[in-house]
């Protein structure tokens, strides 16, 4: 899937992924309640005073308790949400069993849970069907793409240009020539460290794709190509890389997935974004809310949508 | 500087916030001299659009003087100058600005990550309009920052005082472009929905494009007699008599040529049952928006028609009559208004005198009362149309 932008959007499940862990907590909590304060439970919710209540809620619970290490415990909560979906069809089948017992106060409580498992149910199962068609980035590899309204003679020179790169990419503190081919590049590291590496560039064609690939015995293997192809009707160009993070007899992905964070296919949309915006307009937008620009992981924590108070404010 | 904040639905404040700074090159700080409520700023207020943050500046209706300007603009701006603002954020150099669709700048938004989600594609950020819209603080302020200024705010050269020129920056290009999506031909008749601040700019709008009748459809006395007087518009209210049948009578059965939603998402039913529907989903959150005024048009105009949708809308609806639509090869067109397309000459029909927004001020009041301000416009009490607010 591809967005306005024409940013291939591998990663625009994020927010399902977030409600299925979110999901995890609240098993968690259900659990430690039918667990911990099982007699109180089971009069809210107008399942008590069966003989086999107690049993069915001691079993939901350690069952809950089960949901909750499955979303939670999963770097991606896949599976976790389905197991959620199977335990609510087991807690709409017991609640119907349990309605045709019950008669006046405790069947109207009963009724109620009975909708509320119903609802969670709902919730269950779009999360599932959501988390487990999210595509994931196959092996060490991302690919993003954006459509950029300049002509490719002007992108292709922008980004021939490394030193033009950090403008654009974030986890780049500096791109530096250092000869006819080669680069040295400066990235920033958790912890306020940085990564230094070379990169020379194997693949040159002008106005249709440039290659580079990190030296042998850097720190951070990697290697990326971009394309430059004309959009049909006047529509600028259409810019296509591909990035991988494990250099040909390179073996050391993970220090370099370190490096973009959590989702190097986020990272990469962010950062095309940022490139349309550099070379469209001259400048990054910022907005109160975003003050660094478009990057999902600021997004995430918005700040309210009114000016920054900073040294020297005051009119 | 003061600034009238978002708290939680159905509460605003005035409060002291920072001074805008600049962030960007393109960027103009500009001393707020009028900013207006907005009947989509009810939206917000209620909390029917999410993404809302305790604390966010309101208003996307304003103008005033730049005091600052970033290093990098363009275009002869200057310090000292007056300017109106255009509601959308556009920077003027993606495809879709340069064809005139501001609203849906590729570039304005910083958060288009999370409107896509929400929407498939990103629209352009707004002046505080929510955080799905790039989360930038509003004009209902003393100061403002505006991006891209070189894009966005007009230059007011003459001294036309701000009551006739602030609505540039939304209502009445909203209003305008309303009509202007009805393609009016000789001839045409013309039914608007709603008449608040868009749907009387609307209906004036169609007159100058050569409607030859229009008929507004409300339910406040005043707000249709405003209407009439100020637009020469016939009007229906929908509380006394069946709207369908009315239009049907006063086309000779053919039904409208074009109709106008200028309600958008929070319309009212003159059904109480039919309203209580649509509040219960809307409250169940099994749909966003109420489209009454919507499903009607559709209902209302004649075949091949078309329909024109400036009410906002925020997310999804239930029961739209696709049937009717389909079958009766209607059009539908919308967006949110593309505000720089429509400033200059709209700005220029207002210095000839063809236009007067300023009949629909009915209120003008100082930026430490808005939160009054707010209450009065979505209550409709003091026959409230359009709250000006001077800091
Ligand atoms: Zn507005
Ligand atoms: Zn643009």
């Amino acid at each position: 899937m591809t967005d306005t932008l024409g940013i291939e959007r591998a990663s625009q499940d994020r927010p399902s992924e977030g409600l299925a862990r979110l999901l995890g907590w609240f098993s968690l909590g259900l659990g430690a309640a039918a667990l911990g304060a099982r007699s109180r439970v089971g009069r809210l919710s107008g399942i008590d005073g069966s003989p086999t209540a107690q049993t069915v809620l001691r079993i939901a619970g350690v069952r809950e308790l089960g949901h909750a290490a499955a979303l939670l415990v999963p770097r991606r909560a896949g599976w976790g949400a389905w197991t959620r979906v199977a335990g609510d069809a087991m807690d709409l089948a017991a609640c119907g069993r349990a309605l045709q017992g019950r008669r006046g106060e405790r069947r109207r409580r009963l009724t109620y849970t009975t909708v509320a498992v119903a609802g969670i149910t709902a919730v269950d199962l779009y999360t599932a069907v959501r988390v487990a068609r999210r595509r994931r980035p196959e092996g060490n590899e991302v690919h993003a793409a954006v459509t950029v309204n300049r002509s490719v003679e002007d992108v292709y020179r922008f980004w021939h240009d490394f030193e033009n790169l950090p403008r654009f990419m974030h986890h780049l503190q500096s791109v530096r020539m250092t000869g006819d081919r080669r680069s040295r590049w400066t990235a920033k590291a958790p912890a306020g460290r940085r990564v230094v590496w070379d990169a020379e560039v194997v693949d040159d064609r002008p106005n249709e794709r440039i290659s580079w690939r990190s030296v042998p015995r850097a720190k951070v293997p990697n290697a990326g190509t971009v394309r430059f192809m004309r959009a049909a009707g006047g529509r600028g160009t259409e810019v296509r890389v591909q990035l991988g993070y494990r250099a040909p007899g390179g073996m050391l992905g993970a220090r370099v997935a370190k490096l973009f964070g959590e989702d190097p296919q986020q990272q990469v949309c962010d950062d095309l974004r940022r490139f349309k915006q550099v070379i469209e307009t001259g400048e990054i937008v910022r907005s109160d809310a975003s003050p660094e620009g478009s990057a999902v992981q600021q997004q995430m924590k918005q700040r309210p949508a009114r000016p920054l108070a900073t040294r020297g404010a005051g009119r | 500087m003061k600034a009238n904040c978002w708290i939680a639905p159905n509460n605003v404040a005035v409060e002291d916030v920072p001074d805008p700074q600049i962030l960007n090159p393109r960027d103009a700080i500009v001393r707020i001299t009028s900013s207006a409520i907005c009947g989509s700023d009810l939206h917000l207020l209620q909390g029917y659009i999410p993404a809302m943050k305790k604390g966010d500046v309101l208003g996307h209706e304003f103008m005033g003087e730049i005091v600052e300007l970033g290093q990098g603009s363009r275009d002869g701006l200057s310090v000292g100058d007056r300017v109106v603002v255009g509601f959308p954020i556009a920077c003027g150099n993606c495809t879709s600005c340069q064809r005139g669709l501001y609203s849906i700048c590729e570039n304005s938004n910083p958060n288009a990550a999370i409107a896509e989600t929400a929407m498939g594609h990103s629209p352009a950020g707004i002046f505080g309009y929510s955080h799905l819209l790039g989360g930038y603080a509003g004009g209902q302020a003393q100061y403002v920052r505006v991006p891209f200024a070189d894009v966005g705010a007009l230059k007011i050269e003459d001294d036309l005082p701000d009551e006739k020129v602030l609505f540039l920056s939304d209502v009445l290009p909203s209003g305008y472009m309303a009509a202007e999506m009805c393609d009016i031909t000789s001839g045409d008749i013309i039914a608007v929905w709603g008449a608040g601040p868009v749907g009387q700019f609307a209906a004036a709008s169609a007159f100058l494009l050569g409607a030859e009748r229009v008929i507004v459809i409300d339910r406040f006395p005043y707000r249709l007699r405003m209407a009439r007087e100020n637009t020469g518009a016939e009007t229906i209210n929908y509380e006394e008599s069946d709207v369908l049948d009315t239009l049907r009578e006063m086309t000779a059965g053919r039904g409208p040529d074009a109709c106008i939603d200028a309600v958008g998402m929070e319309g009212h039913h003159a059904s109480a049952a039919l309203h209580a529907y649509d509040k219960a989903k809307q409250a169940a959150k099994v749909e966003t928006d109420r489209p009454h005024a919507l499903r009607e048009a559709v209902l209302a105009c004649r075949n091949g028609g078309t329909i024109s949708a400036i009410g906002s809308y925020g997310g999804f609806i239930d029961k739209f009559p696709m049937g009717s639509f389909m079958n009766r090869s209607l059009t539908l067109r919308s967006g949110q208004a593309h505000v720089q397309r429509y400033m200059r000459p709209l700005l220029e029909r207002i210095r000839k005198g063809e236009i007067d927004p300023s009949f629909i001020i009915t209120h003008t009041m100082r930026l430490d009362d808005t939160p009054h301000g707010y209450d009065i416009f979505k209550n409709k009490q003091e026959e409230c149309v359009k709250v000006v607010l001077k800091p």
